[in-house]
């Protein structure tokens, strides 16, 4: 039965999906102490296994043997659900992307992605934006003022960045013709030169600063600030709870790496004799230490400043270029 | 076989969430179901094969409960029962059963008199997005444009409501209260 073996193969690609992203994530959470630490001149986790690689290894084991602490005052099945809500809608977001070439094996083809759905990029971003709702609803369940602060502000990132991101895509997907993230990965393949970051530089710094927001990482890590609202919305999660949202945010910064190497830095073409799938590799981690530089670099900014360069500044620039794109094109 | 399945999971998903939206007392709740409710409904229009749209109802949804949570912020505890005030609930629940009854009604009276056929039958090797552009820009393109003017007027109002104060920031606030401080 033809229907049985999709139905199949979709599960064993979600499960593995799954499962590297999320031991690249944990995985990532080492690389981000490691880097952090040479920028500041230190040395970072140390002591567990060579280099400290097995300092996740005991994060991971400190993380599921923590007891289970739900306040008394909380809501309770809002306050045990909110964290599964962030971890689950990255990885569900992850369902339409492409992350290597198709290739061959034991003669059977392997399209390594879930589900190519046409709309992938939409889905791919509302997905991520429904993400929003797992500090939203950690930060009102818990009957904290540092976490209704973190929620509140949760809110106001969301309704920011979502019109940033979702208007400065739109110039590419002007010049594509479609919402396919295959199809915008096989519109550049000539090359170096054929990138869309060439063709759009603007949209594409609009949509970096956009993708740092929805990721919650410094310089807009406004909703878990801990000089100014404690850690926001996570302040009364502890142990393995508290650790899905967090292996949400570094499945997220995976999502919007991958959606950024493909929307605009030409996805999984090979280059010259580097095979796609090294490429993409290569640019992810890219995107990935760019995320630390940042945060190791920058200092971070307000909640007002955030809106303010947001509405003031990003959307007038976005809409500006959509008019020029179409102005182009016709 | 699968289709099946998925719809009366998805079906039956909604129909709860939506029980509590109405049944529950607390707003988090209620909120939370609500948003759970509208992503599980945009699985029927996945199931239909219409992803465009079931995306537009995740992204569209996700964002205006969005809203609905901050006025709930703003307005309630929200970790606190909100006590109602029923003053009939036999009228009540004798007037939403009917109506529901009624739209079930409407919405299905065309299945059982004739066959449904599209008035603008689905185009061959055209994709989702293509389809909803053609009809949204040939047939329906005046309702189009007057919602886009309605929105564009809702926008101006709401700016021009919120800007009495605009000239004033944060930081003339600051100054301010300095300077109370010092008083």
């Amino acid at each position: 039965m033809n229907e049985t073996a999709l139905v199949i193969e979709t599960i064993i690609k979600a499960v593995i999906v799954l499962s590297v992203t999320a031991g690249m994530g944990a995985f990532a959470t080492w690389i981000e102490r490691k880097v952090l630490a040479f920028m500041q001149r230190r040395l970072g986790p140390m002591h567990v296994g060579p280099y400290g690689v097995l300092q996740l290894a005991a994060d991971g084991i400190k993380l599921f043997t923590k007891e289970d602490i739900i306040p008394q005052n909380v809501v309770r099945p809002i306050f045990m659900i909110a964290p599964v809500i962030a971890a689950t809608t990255a990885f569900v977001a992850m369902a339409a992307i492409p992350f290597f070439p198709e290739f061959t094996v034991f003669g059977y083809t392997i399209h390594p992605i879930v589900s190519d759905i046409n709309v992938a990029l939409l889905y791919v971003m509302g997905v991520a934006s429904v993400g929003v709702y797992g500090p939203l609803l950690a930060g009102m369940s818990s009957s904290n003022k540092w976490s209704l602060l973190g929620a509140a502000r949760a809110v106001v990132q969301m309704l920011s960045f979502e019109v940033v991101s979702g208007l400065s895509v739109m110039a590419p997907i002007m010049m594509i013709g479609s919402l396919s993230l295959i199809d915008i990965n096989d519109y550049q393949s000539g090359g170096v030169i054929s990138w869309l970051i060439w063709k759009q530089p603007l949209a594409f710094v609009l949509f970096a600063i956009a993708g740092f927001m929805e990721t919650n990482r410094s310089p807009f890590d406004t909703i878990e600030f801990e000089a100014e609202i404690v850690s926001g919305y996570a302040t009364e999660y502890s142990g393995m709870r508290w650790g899905l949202f967090f292996v949400g945010e570094y499945a997220n910064m995976i999502t919007i790496s991958v959606l950024v190497s493909i929307i605009f830095m030409g996805g999984y073409n090979p280059i010259w004799f580097i095979p796609g799938a090294i490429v993409m590799l290569l640019k992810v981690s890219f995107w990935i230490f760019l995320f630390l530089w940042v945060r190791a670099a920058w200092p971070h900014v307000r909640p007002d400043q955030l809106m303010w360069v947001c509405w003031k500044v990003l959307m007038p620039l976005a809409v500006i270029n959509v008019l020029i794109t179409g102005i182009v094109l016709v | 076989m699968y289709e099946v399945i998925a719809f009366y999971i998805f079906s039956a998903l909604t129909i709860g969430l939506f029980t509590v939206v109405v049944m529950s007392k607390n707003a988090l709740y209620a909120m939370s179901a609500l948003a759970g409710g509208m992503i599980f409904i945009s699985g029927f229009f996945f199931i239909l094969g219409a992803e465009f749209l079931g995306v537009v109802q995740i992204t569209v949804y996700s964002g205006a409960i969005m809203a609905l949570y901050a006025f709930g912020m703003m307005f309630f505890d929200t970790t606190r029962d909100v006590k109602e005030n029923i003053r009939c609930k036999k009228i009540a629940y004798t007037l939403s059963i009917l109506s529901s009854i009624l739209l079930i009604v409407i919405l299905c009276a065309p299945l059982f008199s004739q066959n449904i056929e599209a008035l603008y039958p689905s185009i061959q090797n055209a994709g989702n997005i293509q389809m909803i552009g053609l009809v949204l820009f040939t047939k329906y393109l005046v309702p189009f444009e007057l919602a886009a003017i309605m929105l564009l007027a809702a926008m101006i109002a709401g700016i021009v409501l919120a800007s009495k104060k605009m000239e004033m920031n944060l930081e003339i606030d600051e100054e301010f209260e300095e300077a109370k401080d010092v008083k």
